[in-house]
């Protein structure tokens, strides 16, 4: 073509012969989405670095947001969607399905066209056909397993009755593998207005709008402007309501890099094309404070009035007499701990699609929480909540940062703005930059054991960069002291963690609230000590691990369920094993050196100390369909085919025969966030008592009194079998409720906590779950490179529900864990895209071996525990010890990277 | 405009417009121009027939500036390509390796640039085409420096020139913090010929240690002859090297490892000889 027309592109895509018009260098991928319609090319990153776009282009997989369009003429052009009808991908789409290799499915797209590429040319290995797509939430090894299984042919769905127990496919896995799940981005129709955010370019800086009216109405396709003046309600939000401070958009100086200050909407076509120096703001940037101690110095910038020495808030737990009992100790270890700030990484950035229905705000979004989004919304757009809906679209990965809102104020704002229909897709630069992460910590610890190699006391204190908002600072200051002290019986104990505002960005929620980080310092110390008393450190742990009857440092004692001693003696013949490996690797001499590590962790599950009810509902339509209103939001983890099975066996139905509605705020109840590791728990219980009271009802209404009656679904009935009996409760007759039941039951449930008094003594979780991790390593003393070799990792989760979903869990969490010890640091301005920010591949997984246990619990539904935060916990100081002992080094700061490492090594050679 | 030549004397004039911007693979080209749409013309080479694959020459090899990473690896070559097979294959991953090419890699001029040091070993020269005609330039010569080269307005990297290897074996080593997807901390191209178990001619280029990657000859003159490399790499040979501090490590790091990656890749080599 000679370039003075752009000519109509031609290409087959997934066997139809398209046609498009398209803009000058227009990405494939984007074309595909918005031209095609083939929302099964997700994208997440646009740069080649996830993976998640991969298409097939004449058959070899290629990342279609690096792929002109008009590179794609007359060529063959194939997707998920196209492929997932293909024999091998059929295949793959069972096997995914099967192995649970598709959590929240986002990367789903681009792996089974990486992977049906791979079956077909058969050339190389599985892990270099998929090492360029990034999946944040499996940890890689289901998939190549699901991959070995549909490669080898004859794949058979996964069989299993759904009782609790069993495992079964998620009940929401189908649209995952063929590419149908509509995540933020996949909702909006075509030629809808665009929501772009301008953000501060500086950590710290003042800045004044020039005239902004003048800029909407001078520039062709803007149609509306947003700043801080059209904030209706409150210009303020925050997911703990009595630390909220953080503005919708900032208002005359901005606190973090990344922040907000105003939005435009415009036509697609504008926004496409739209450069933030065409919106008229003038910068003056202004001295940042970037780490606590700065910001905790005299004459530091105060970045919220009433917060001193930016201070937000110290959490504190103490029990018995910390200091006596370390000076009375035998042996003592002491050691400060730095960890960095985390990216959560999910593959989906933060996106949405909103839109006035019927005069009333409807916003559909990734989330894990849409009722505290819609608490949000009602004060920033100061409407009546009932003038506001909340329809969570499918999530992409979320593990805590998509607890707090992002797009949701935007969407909404625009679209009352421009009374129609909005979207918005966070680019990942400003998903990296302006959303939520893990706190980075430097923690000074210290631990005494006696003679006989018990406990005696322990101090802790850690200062924890909040960033410029509170966000789940306040969570994270509070649940650390409680959970430092890992699972053991400390009796004497100082814990203290301050959380310091800093103009990064905030700080929040990162599956596990800060106990990951605090994991690190105790868990590393522990082997310290175990080496100092000359004991094993299993044995060590053995002997302090908490059991029965034994108080917690608040004081609470668990009569029953506290499996940490069962963890450990699950691991114990990996344990033997592993030493005597090691000592034979290393006894061969050589550059690389083996070490074995091991550590534990405890979690609470459920808010600290705070109601955090949740409800669930179920109804009976009149033709004879159970239909269940789970709102529990599933980000990938489960919880729709878990909080389903758990009330199937309440009810004594058949999983698979219920019809599910998802979280919607208009006809789902609240069953509160997704986050605290509380939805097995806490909904699994709701779903529990809602399938009990159903049951009774229907039994009440045949008469049968039975532990082991069945309930079915009929035709315009439901079937009752009781042994031989065959009874059936008619439903044409009965009242037909607003939404359509005849039958219905609706329950919640909050788990039993007690306030902590100003030493942190209470009962702060009704029920914890407990963790042991072993990690073997190889190091490579010569680079300071670490090969992670394999894990065992054994998990009390009281009752498992659905262990193929246990699985999943424990292997996601080890994949996290392993980023943040090795690789993963965020340094505001410096990683803000995913090849500067490394998350693990499908190449630096190791084999995993989970070892479920199962101490119930007797708040727990059926026994079951939370599980979704405990798999991190022990990964990172288990990999340390395991470095530590290879490497004859003392570790004390994350991500062990080779640098690091190496520095280390040097550094121990020349002692 | 978008252009879309498929003749070499096509692309050239296309080249000439003002503002015009060469896209190949687009597996730079779309990361550093962020996520709005362009707003300057491009000229796509990628449909021009005479820079693509790899083809034999009188005097050896010609890598066009088209082919891509699959290409190379692909591609039947003697053994003095492996080091360059070796780089294609951990070029970011299987999707960048299709359609990102080695032209753009040289053009791209990143310290890290994964083609560069076995290309370097390799004695490579780029083929510049423009509108007076082409010019060849070796590639140290046409690497300037951070994301500077000898590539003027109005021209394109048609080719890559690699004489016969002969008799020689090569290697690569790259040193990441993950297995797939990863920028260099540090990477050593080694390129060496064997006679009776002793290095008779050798090649050693670093890179991501200096802003361009660089050759080492001091290393290569003080290893010939050379039986066991076990212990022979001295700081002085480094000292050409430059590395900094970012992200992935700091410069003394860098310098520190260069030597056993070096080691390794020579050994590794040797072995194969």
């Amino acid at each position: 073509m000679d370039g003075s027309a752009v000519p109509m592109i031609r290409f087959s895509l997934n066997g139809s012969d398209i046609g498009l018009d398209v803009e000058t260098g227009e990405r494939l991928s984007a074309s595909l989405r918005e031209r095609c319609g083939a929302k099964d090319v997700k994208i997440g990153c646009n740069a080649g670095d996830c993976g998640a776009c991969t298409v097939l282009v004449d058959g070899e997989p290629v990342c279609a947001c690096l792929t002109a369009t008009a590179q794609a003429a007359g060529r063959v052009v194939e997707t998920v969607s196209g492929l997932i009808a293909s024999v091998e991908g059929r295949a793959l789409g069972e096997a995914f399905q099967n192995h649970g290799a598709a959590q929240c499915g986002i990367c789903t797209p681009g792996m089974i066209v990486s992977a049906v590429a791979w079956m077909r040319s058969g050339e190389g290995s599985v892990e270099d056909a998929l090492g360029g797509v990034l999946c944040r939430c499996t940890g890689y090894r289901k998939i190549l397993d699901a991959v070995a299984e549909a490669a080898a042919g004859g794949v058979e769905p996964l069989n299993g009755s759904g009782a609790m127990g069993t495992s079964i496919r998620r009940l929401d896995g189908a649209d995952k593998v063929s590419g149908r799940e509509q995540f933020g981005d996949d909702v909006a129709g075509a030629d809808v207005a665009v929501v772009h955010v301008i953000r501060s370019p500086f950590a710290r800086a003042a800045f004044r709008f020039g005239d902004l009216e003048g800029f909407r109405t001078h520039t062709d396709g803007v149609l509306a402007v947003l700043t801080a003046a059209d904030v209706k309600g409150r210009n303020c939000f925050g997911v703990i309501p009595p630390f909220a401070d953080q503005p919708v958009f900032a208002v005359d100086e901005a606190r973090f890099r990344g922040e907000a200050v105003a939005a435009v909407v415009g036509t697609p076509d504008l926004m496409a094309r739209f450069k933030d120096g065409d919106f008229p703001l003038m910068w003056e940037e202004l001295p940042a404070v970037m780490e606590p101690e700065d910001a905790m110095a005299k004459g530091a910038p105060e970045l919220h009035s009433g917060r001193a020495n930016n201070v937000m808030i110290t959490g504190f737990v103490a029990c018995g007499d910390s200091a006596a009992a370390l000076d009375a100790a035998t042996v003592q270890v002491v050691g400060t701990f730095e960890t960095g700030f985390v990216e959560h990484a999910y593959i989906e950035p933060e996106a949405g699609f909103a839109d006035i229905v019927d005069g009333r705000v409807e916003v559909h979004a990734c989330t894990q929480a849409p009722v505290m989004d819609l608490d949000s919304l009602e004060e920033i757009l100061a409407l009546d909540r009932s003038q506001i809906r909340v329809v969570p679209t499918g999530v992409g990965g979320g593990f805590g940062s998509k607890l707090d809102i992002s797009v949701q104020p935007f969407l909404a704002m625009a679209a009352q703005a421009i009374n129609g229909p909005v979207r918005i897709n966070y680019s990942r630069g400003e998903s990296m930059q302006s959303t939520t992460k893990r706190h980075p910590a430097k923690m000074s610890v210290q631990i005494g054991a006696d003679v006989d190699g018990m406990l005696s006391g322990m101090r802790f204190d850690g200062v924890f960069n909040t960033g410029a908002y509170a966000s789940w600072g306040p969570t994270v200051a509070n649940r650390v002291p409680v959970h430092a002290s890992g699972p053991y019986h400390v009796k004497d104990y100082r814990a203290e963690a301050v959380g310091v505002h800093t103009h990064c960005p905030p700080s929040g929620a990162f599956r596990g609230f800060g106990v990951p980080q605090a994991a690190i310092a105790q868990e590393v110390l522990f082997d310290e000590l175990a080496a100092k008393l000359g004991l094993d450190p299993l044995e060590f742990r053995v002997r302090n691990a908490l059991k029965n009857g034994m108080p917690t440092v608040c004081g609470q004692v668990f009569e029953q369920g506290v499996g940490i001693g069962a963890c450990f003696e699950a691991l114990r013949d990996a344990w033997k094993n592993a030493l005597v490996e090691v000592e034979e690797f290393n006894a061969k001499g050589g550059v690389v050196r083996r070490g074995v590590g091991i550590a534990a962790g405890w979690y609470g599950c459920g808010n600290t100390s705070l109601p955090n009810p949740s409800t669930i509902k179920v109804g009976v339509r009149l033709d004879g369909q159970f239909v269940l209103h789970q709102g529990a939001m599933d980000i990938g983890q489960g919880a729709n085919t878990v909080i389903s099975q758990i009330f199937a066996q309440a009810l004594g139905f058949d999983v698979h025969d219920l019809e599910l509605i998802g979280a919607d705020t208009d006809v789902t109840p609240d069953a509160g966030k997704t986050s605290a590791s509380r939805q097995t728990f806490v909904s699994g219980n709701a779903a529990r008592l809602s399938g009990l009271a159903l049951r009774a009802e229907i039994l009440r209404r045949c008469n049968v009194e039975s532990a082991s009656a069945r309930i079915a679904a009929g035709d315009g009935v439901v079937i009752v079998t009781d042994g031989a009996a065959v009874h059936k409760v008619a439903l044409a007759g009965l009242d037909v409720d607003g939404d359509g039941y005849v039958l219905r039951s609706e329950e919640s449930y909050d788990p039993p906590t007690k306030p902590l008094d100003q030493n942190g003594q209470g009962v702060p979780y009704a029920q914890f779950g407990y963790a042991a991790h072993l990690a073997i390593v190889d190091v490579d003393m010569e680079l300071g490179t670490v090969t992670p070799v394999r894990f065992v990792a054994a998990h009390d989760v009281g009752h498992a529900v659905n262990p193929m979903l246990v699985e999943g869990q424990v292997h996601g969490g080890i994949a996290q864990g392993l980023g943040m010890a090795l690789m993963e640091e965020f340094i505001p301005g410096r990683t803000e895209n995913l090849h500067d920010y490394l998350i693990p591949t499908i190449g630096d997984i190791p084999p995993i071996e989970t070892l479920i246990v199962e101490e119930p619990d007797a708040h727990g539904p059926f026994g079951a525990k939370g599980l979704g935060e405990h798999v991190l916990i022990p990964t990172a100081p288990a990999l340390i010890n395991a470095i530590n002992m290879a490497a004859g080094v003392q570790m004390r700061r994350v991500p062990v990277t080779p640098a690091r490492l190496r520095a280390a090594i040097l550094e121990a050679e020349n002692d | 405009m978008y252009f879309q030549p498929t003749t070499l004397s096509q692309a050239v004039r296309d080249a000439q417009v003002e503002g015009v911007r060469i896209l190949a693979g687009g597996t730079d080209f779309y990361p550093s121009h962020g996520d709005v749409l362009p707003d300057f013309p491009i000229l796509d080479i990628s449909r021009v027939d005479e820079i693509s694959g790899i083809n034999r020459t009188d005097t050896g090899w010609r890598i066009g500036g088209g082919a891509t990473w699959t290409d190379v690896i692909r591609a039947d070559l003697p053994r003095g390509f492996d080091g360059l097979k070796a780089a294609a294959r951990e070029v970011g991953s299987v999707q960048i390796q299709n359609m990102g090419t080695v032209a753009g890699n040289l053009c791209n001029a990143s310290p890290a640039a994964d083609g560069v040091p076995p290309l370097l070993t390799l004695n490579a020269e780029v083929e510049l085409v423009g509108p007076d005609g082409a010019r060849r330039l070796p590639l140290e010569k046409f690497l300037l420096g951070v994301r500077k080269t000898a590539l003027t307005p109005g021209e394109i990297l048609a080719g890559l020139h690699v004489p016969d290897t002969g008799q020689a074996v090569s290697g690569f080593s790259k040193l990441g913090s993950r297995k797939y997807l990863v920028i260099s901390i540090a990477m050593v191209a080694v390129y060496l010929i064997v006679e009776d178990g002793a290095i008779s001619d050798l090649r050693v280029a670093v890179g991501a240690c200096s802003p361009v990657a660089q050759r080492l000859p001091m290393l290569e003159a003080d290893l010939r002859g050379a039986r066991d490399v076990r212990g022979c790499v001295m700081p002085m040979h480094l000292s050409d090297l430059s590395p900094i501090d970012d992200v992935r490590g700091s410069g003394e790091y860098r310098l520190d490892v260069v030597v056993p990656l070096i080691e390794r890749a020579l050994i590794a080599a040797m072995e194969q000889a």
